[in-house]
């Protein structure tokens, strides 16, 4: 249970660590908060021959909330980005799965970003941004590239990032106008990967029907599977949606396997009713927003 | 040229005290702080992150010691359990888990201790869940958690005794993260 050697590289600044990084190239790993990485270290699962530390790099550690998102750099940790009311309030959707993340202590180490490099399909950090249709800023030596939530996420623990590359931030845009979100999740004990999990993203129309509905769900697929329900909700009020009909849509689309800790079929069933009550959730916010326009 | 075997000079301030160390970069912290620095309180459980175990303060948050490498965090503080008490004095915390049977065989004590300190300066005066969700990320195999659940909020009442006025509204809260 010790992590195998490597050769450590502490660089100080985003070039010196792309530098690092292209001299290392396919043997190079990043380490940011290691609370995925170090585990599969100890457990010998991977063995990098080098790793480029970027917890010295201050420019990494950001979190900018705008009108049109939240910017979060790629040392930004989970406690910080959940704690942060100016994030909270742009995209509410952060805080509601940040709590859902582990535990509080690996979340003051653990980063955004580092989870959505990861890309465990079991995360919820990689859901939200794929929900949300937002990206992940990738740079190399020489360049810089933005990548779509919907090309980042490429297979269970795979993601777009490129030997030499970095990924520098992430961005999760903010809702429309008339809006709610919401995160549920089941697991075995609090702070356990979940065994099925749900994002919801609802928007109202101005008679407060239900103008379009997604979600996004954890541990059912190779990475977030993300799912437009708008038709199945055939733009009517929350309390008139024929629910049956919208959780069966989620469930026609999704994939899951079985293992130890529950069955393909447990985990299609759960999903159905984490997709209902995460979108009831996510209607009922909507309608909060709407009722303070 | 670094290879596997070279080791780091690092300085950390272990319990209010300067401590160098020399270590090769795939040394846990610890590992650092039992075996180079002779701090054996800090446990090592399962070394996965998932007991909680080895739960030491790092400028002041909780953090796994056993998925933090000691090189990363070199100039940083670091409070482990030997640090929690002062002058021979208990901690409010420690006296809680005293008076409460918050212990039995005291492998998990110490990481339940750094966590239940910093959760209860951020949170004063803590709820019944919030208590749950603070040592949920803790595991313990024999006293089991109704005591320990307890002795928090006996903690809380000796720490509002020790410093009256210490409310929710007042404490330090937010501001007095590091994050």
């Amino acid at each position: 249970m010790k992590p195998p050697p490597f050769e450590y590289h502490a660089p100080v600044s985003v070039s010196e660590a792309l530098e690092a990084l292209a001299a290392t190239g396919p043997h190079g790993k990043v380490l940011a908060g290691g609370q995925s990485l170090i585990p599969l270290l100890n457990m010998r699962l991977v063995a990098p021959s080098h790793l480029v530390d970027i917890n010295r790099i201050g420019e990494l550690d950001t979190l900018t909330a705008g009108a049109d998102g939240v910017r979060v750099g790629a040392l930004a940790r989970h406690a910080t980005v959940e704690r942060s009311t100016e994030a909270a309030a742009v995209q509410p959707l952060l805080r509601q799965a940040l709590r859902l993340v582990a535990h509080p202590v690996i979340r003051n180490r653990g980063t955004v970003v580092g989870s959505l490099v990861h890309a465990d399909p079991s995360a919820e950090m990689p859901a939200v941004l794929a929900l949300l249709g937002g990206s992940v800023r990738l740079a190399c030596l020489g360049g810089e590239r933005e990548v779509a939530a919907a090309d980042f996420f490429t297979g269970p623990m795979e993601s777009a990032v490129e030997p030499g590359e970095l990924a520098v931030s992430a961005f999760f845009p903010a809702p429309p106008p008339r809006s709610g979100t919401a995160f549920r999740e089941v697991s075995r004990r609090h702070g356990d990967y979940a065994v099925a999990g749900m994002a919801a993203l609802v928007t109202l129309d101005e008679d407060l029907r239900i103008a379009s509905a997604r979600v996004a769900c954890v541990s059912v697929g190779p990475g977030p599977v993300v799912v437009d329900v708008s038709d199945a909700c055939a733009r009517r009020p929350a309390a008139s949606v024929p629910w049956d009909a919208v959780a069966a849509a989620v469930r026609d689309r999704i994939d899951p396997e079985g293992d130890i800790h529950a069955t393909a079929g447990y985990r299609r069933h759960l999903t159905g009713v984490l997709a209902e009550r995460a979108l009831k959730d996510a209607a009922r916010n909507a309608g909060t927003e709407a009722a303070h326009e | 040229m670094s290879d596997g075997t070279t080791r780091y000079a690092i300085t950390l301030v272990v319990n209010g005290v300067v401590r160098e160390a020399a270590v090769p970069a795939r040394r846990l912290l610890s590992d650092c702080l039992r075996h180079d620095l002779g701090l054996t309180g800090t446990h090592v459980g399962c070394e996965h992150g998932v007991c909680g175990a080895c739960t030491v303060l790092l400028d002041g948050e909780p953090v796994r010691s056993c998925l933090t490498f000691a090189v990363t965090v070199d100039g940083h503080e670091i409070t482990t359990v030997e640090g929690l008490a002062k002058d021979g004095e208990l901690s409010p915390v420690q006296r809680a888990f005293t008076e409460c049977h918050g212990l039995q065989c005291g492998f998990c004590t110490p990481g339940f201790l750094c966590t239940a300190t910093a959760f209860l300066r951020d949170n004063p005066v803590p709820t019944d869940e919030e208590v749950l969700v603070a040592v949920s990320g803790n595991l313990c195999r024999c006293t089991g958690y109704q005591n320990i659940v307890k002795a928090v909020h006996r903690a809380a009442e000796i720490q509002a005794e020790i410093q009256p006025g210490l409310t929710a509204e007042t404490g330090p809260g937010e501001s007095g993260r590091t994050a």
